[in-house]
């Protein structure tokens, strides 16, 4: 049988040295066709997963303990799937957008590769150090991507999100050292029993510790979110697209992994209606300063910050004792970042291309979008209408799961929180559109845009708002084991 | 699968499919764009008339799929599910003719011919919602493809009616939403059923199925216009006429009020939320509703804001004869839900055509209209006699109903509060008709866009729309016993809800 999963490591990185070869800002329709042979790749490991279950993979045939060890199951293949969905309209997109802005073309595409490879492995490696290499190397890669567009602003938000993250991944790997020196083991398979098994030492509690700490403050979980705006917000955006969509979800799906997995046993449910109490407080929070923002590119930023708190919300939802609210907490908040991936990949596209087009990030200079780029406002209507949680999107289909959790499970706090996010998010979303439907500022000339930038991110949108009638498969993926 | 099951979401499609091309269509393809409209509109009509055929002859057309594995999406095609699409997919083939009419030569006509059909296919879809979450998934679709309707003329005062509509409508849906997840937690799905399903939990859960169905009530109240949820319509109706027509006639205010006979009578079932005493207070609210909405009617001189005020009050009569216990009451609810829509909608497309041929806006404005344009100006005397319920008209039927239900339920007070209403309705609109008729014209129109050639007092497509709706107010008061008319159909759906 054809295994996908060394390829889907392997390829990437070829292609990403190929770029190098190819020239400075060439080599977008390379990546465009590995893309799509990786995308087929994800669909025949989804596939498997579907059929057979999750699975180990030994690399090069030395298995754990000795060797690296790979594995799959359903949440890795949803990874995989939504990284490539969404990386393969925004690399079109960015083909387009890079002919008619060459600031930050220079590196995009090697970058991309090295950060598409450095995910793939993230999402499929079984060993706590291999993951920390990963983190290394995803952050690298981004932070790579946000100086690449080589302004004064940029190069400060990306020695900060550097700072950030090396920050994070050093607490990561504290944590990894502790851990290796108590159990004398990285591997997920042989730490997991032990952990279980064995009283519980003070070092894997720092250990926890430090790792979820690090992983948060990548995450950018409020109150460690003050990186993320300047980062995602100043990039050119296909990175910002890139890295609001995908690279924030990596250190979320280690969160959930090391949580649920690896420190089930440590984690109490104080610290998971800490963790609540924090997602609560972003959605809050960053609903309020995205309304606040007079740049078009920091209002969605900041609506990340928000989105990703509802993200937290399931760790005190899955502690509840009613049968099926746990489950649908879970699958609610795997729902929330697929349907959140699609969308905000969408908004960032489309929002690049009204400031593309009016020349200036500027919300109030919006006036007269709505008859000079329609399908773009479109596109971001239909991505807000994902992230306000209204149906038929997946983000409905998301707070539907959530919403049910909490009310079946008691967890009436939860809800109000999700209500209220919702509708602050409508405030934000718009507070753009409503602009858009405004006359014209006077003497702003916009600019035409071509049609490859339009329809990529229009697809992202579509995809996210008919999520929400293809739930099912995307559930029973996640249910696979 | 087999036709009938497919015969629903045709239905949606005819009124969808048009929507998305249109969007993409240039401006300058106005024969194209029209053609598309007018298919559409058609074929939907031709659909839901097969249809109407096929329920009496007991075929029954039922759409699932599973949007969750437990959580369905479920369209029916009911008695009472009928009554609304076809009041919708009627109207809508009217308002398009105004629309095409009313627009032409102004910018944007893709943008609102586009969203003006997913509007309808949103309505449509609340009206053939088999559950309570296909209701809401459709009830907010509605609230999305109506906001660009009211924003349309992208001027100050309109993107702050947008904003006033949004407030209310989101909130509005978020607090339905709530009480919608609650009742899907205590009872599984909750599938819309003659007689209720609600019973089936049992008294020990009154508290949380009273809480449930503030919750649900309060959701719906506000596109339903419930004071003091009210808030938002007089400010909408600063869209375009076709828009105020279709909002106050049969979309946003409709779904609203419809939304609430399903949840009275096939969720709660009228029996057990009589038990529950949910009917009373419900009752009094949709009392005050209409009595407060006549008041401020009276007061307005803009003829817009007056029909707002007016609608405020007439949907109410709907709730309250959903509140009225015994099948008079239900009658006259529920055929009120038809009558009140073609009566508002008449007198919606005639403020436009005093608004758009002679540049009238204010009551005080329209002395002697009624020589200058005649056939505008006898429908719209025909609709506000209707509201008065004159005999021979819709609004008559409506009230002879409403008011045997009231005796039926041993409430005297509705009585005296219905004969009041009446009062007021004429104190607010026989003074409209005096201008109209017997004052004499100014010398000149304020603004005369228009003129008159040969019989045509205005354009055609303007004049048409509510001479119809007018010719059907009459029709649905004079043949209400024959077997085609509304009440023949309502009488039907309360049948079904009495009779266990």
């Amino acid at each position: 049988m054809f295994d996908p999963v060394p390829w889907l490591i392997l390829l990437p990185l070829v292609w990403g040295c190929l770029t190098f070869l190819t020239g400075v800002g060439r080599g977008g329709r390379l990546v465009l066709a590995g893309l799509i042979i990786q995308l087929v790749l994800t669909i025949i490991l989804a596939r498997q997963i579907v059929m057979e279950g999750a699975r180990h993979y030994a690399v090069g045939g030395w298995g754990a303990p000795l060797g690296v060890d790979l594995y799959v199951d359903g949440l890795t293949g949803i990874m995989l799937l939504l990284t490539h969905v969404v990386a393969l309209p925004l690399v079109v997109y960015a083909r387009a957008y890079f002919s008619s802005q060459a600031e930050g073309a220079s590196y995009f595409w090697p970058l991309t590769c090295f950060l598409l490879a450095a995910m793939n492995a993230l999402f499929m490696s079984a060993d706590i150090f291999n993951i920390y290499v990963t983190l290394e190397l995803l952050g690298l890669a981004a932070v790579g991507l946000v100086a690449a567009a080589g302004s004064a602003g940029s190069v400060t938000a990306a020695i900060r999100y550097l700072l950030v993250t090396l920050l994070g991944s050093g607490a990561y790997l504290m944590g990894v050292a502790l851990l290796y020196g108590t159990y004398g083991s990285v591997s997920l398979a042989v730490l997991e029993p032990l952990l279980a098994t064995t009283e519980i030492s003070a070092a894997a509690c720092l250990a926890a510790m430090l790792m979820l700490a690090g992983l948060l403050l990548k995450t950018a979980l409020f109150p460690f979110h003050f990186w993320l705006p300047p980062a995602h917000g100043g990039a050119p955006a296909p990175v910002s697209a890139l890295l609001s969509a995908l690279v924030i979800k990596a250190s979320f799906y280690l969160i959930l992994r090391l949580w649920f997995d690896l420190f089930a046993p440590l984690v109490t449910t104080q610290a998971a209606q800490l963790l609540g109490g924090l997602g609560a407080a972003a959605i809050l929070w960053g609903s309020i300063l995205a309304f606040n923002q007079t740049r078009l590119k920091m209002l969605v930023a900041y609506s990340t910050v928000a989105q990703i708190g509802y993200l937290f919300l399931l760790f005190p939802l899955m502690t509840s004792a009613i049968p099926g609210a746990a489950e649908s907490a879970m699958q609610g908040g795997v729902m929330q970042l697929v349907a959140h991936a699609l969308a905000k990949a969408a908004m960032f596209a489309a929002a690049g291309v009204m400031v593309l087009s009016a020349g200036k990030d500027d919300i109030a200079l919006l006036g007269g979008m709505s008859s000079h780029l329609p399908l773009t406002l479109f596109t971001f209507a239909l991505a807000g209408i994902t992230l306000m949680g209204l149906p038929p999107s997946g983000g409905f289909i998301a707070k539907w799961l959530l919403i049910d959790s909490a009310v079946s499970g008691g967890q009436w706090g939860w809800v109000v929180v999700m209500i209220l996010g919702g509708l602050l998010s409508a405030a934000y979303v718009f507070k753009v559109l409503r602009q858009a439907f405004l006359p014209p500022v006077a003497g702003i000339k916009f600019k035409p845009v071509i049609r490859m930038l339009e329809w990529p991110a229009f697809l992202l949108a579509l995809i996210s708002l008919l999520l929400g009638f293809r739930s099912v498969e995307v559930l029973n993926l996640l249910g696979a084991a | 699968m087999n036709f009938n099951a497919i015969l629903p979401l045709l239905v949606l499609a005819s009124s969808l499919v048009p929507g998305m091309i249109i969007f993409f269509l240039p401006e300058s393809r106005i024969r194209l764009r029209t053609t598309l409209n007018l298919t559409g509109a058609i074929l939907k009509l031709l659909l839901i008339g097969y249809m109407l055929w096929g329920v009496q002859h007991d075929q029954s057309y039922v759409f699932r799929y599973n949007v969750l594995p437990d959580l369905e999406l479920v369209f029916k095609a009911d008695a009472l599910a009928l009554l609304f699409v076809t009041l919708s997919a009627a109207l809508w083939f009217l308002t398009t003719l105004y629309a095409i009419g009313y627009l032409e030569g102004s910018p944007h006509r893709s943008r609102f011919f586009g969203f003006f059909s997913f509007c309808v296919t949103a309505t449509v879809g609340v009206a053939m919602a088999g559950n309570l979450f296909t209701f809401f998934v459709f009830y907010e679709l509605l609230t999305l493809s109506t906001y660009p309707l009211v924003v349309h003329r992208g001027t100050a005062a309109a993107i702050r009616a947008g904003n006033i509509y949004l407030v209310y409508t989101l909130a509005g849906g978020a607090v339905f939403l709530t009480g919608i997840v609650w009742l899907y937690g205590l009872l599984g799905q909750v599938e819309f059923t003659p007689g209720g399903v609600a019973a089936t939990l049992g008294l020990e859960y009154t508290a949380q199925l009273q809480v449930i169905f503030l919750l649900l009530i309060a959701g719906l109240g506000v596109k339903a216009a419930l004071v003091p949820l009210h808030g938002w319509l007089p400010q909408a109706m600063i869209a375009p006429a076709p828009v105020s027509a279709l909002l106050h006639a049969v979309a946003v205010v409709k779904a609203g009020a419809f939304g609430i006979i399903r949840i009275v009578y096939e969720v709660y079932g009228i029996e057990f939320a009589q038990t529950l005493n949910l009917l009373m207070p419900l009752a009094i609210v949709a009392s005050i509703t209409i009595i407060w909405g006549s008041l401020r009617a009276l007061w307005q001189d803009d003829l817009k804001r007056r029909l707002a005020y007016s609608t405020i009050s007439q949907v109410s009569y709907i709730i309250l004869g959903v509140t009225l216990f015994g099948p008079a009451g239900t009658i006259g609810g529920v055929v009120h839900l038809v009558h009140q829509g073609i009566m508002k909608i008449t007198l919606f497309f005639c403020a436009g055509n005093y608004a758009e041929t002679l540049g009238i806006h204010k009551i005080s404005e329209m002395n002697g209209a009624g020589r200058r344009m005649p056939w505008t100006s006898i429908a719209f005397s025909v609709a506000a006699f209707g509201m008065m319920g004159a005999p021979l008209t819709a609004g008559y039927v409506s009230k002879l109903y409403l008011n045997q239900g009231a005796e039926m339920a041993e409430m005297a007070w509705v009585s005296w509060m219905l004969t009041a209403s009446s009062l007021l309705n004429a104190a607010y609109f026989l003074p409209i008709l005096y201008r109209l008729w017997f004052v004499n014209q100014p010398q000149k129109w304020l603004q005369e866009r228009i003129r008159a050639r040969g019989r045509w007092e205005t354009h055609g497509l303007l004049l048409i729309p509510p001479v119809v709706t007018a010719v059907a107010t009459l029709g649905a008061g004079i043949f209400a016993d024959t077997g085609w008319s509304p009440l023949f159909w309502v009488k039907l759906i309360a049948e079904m809800e009495y009779l266990p």
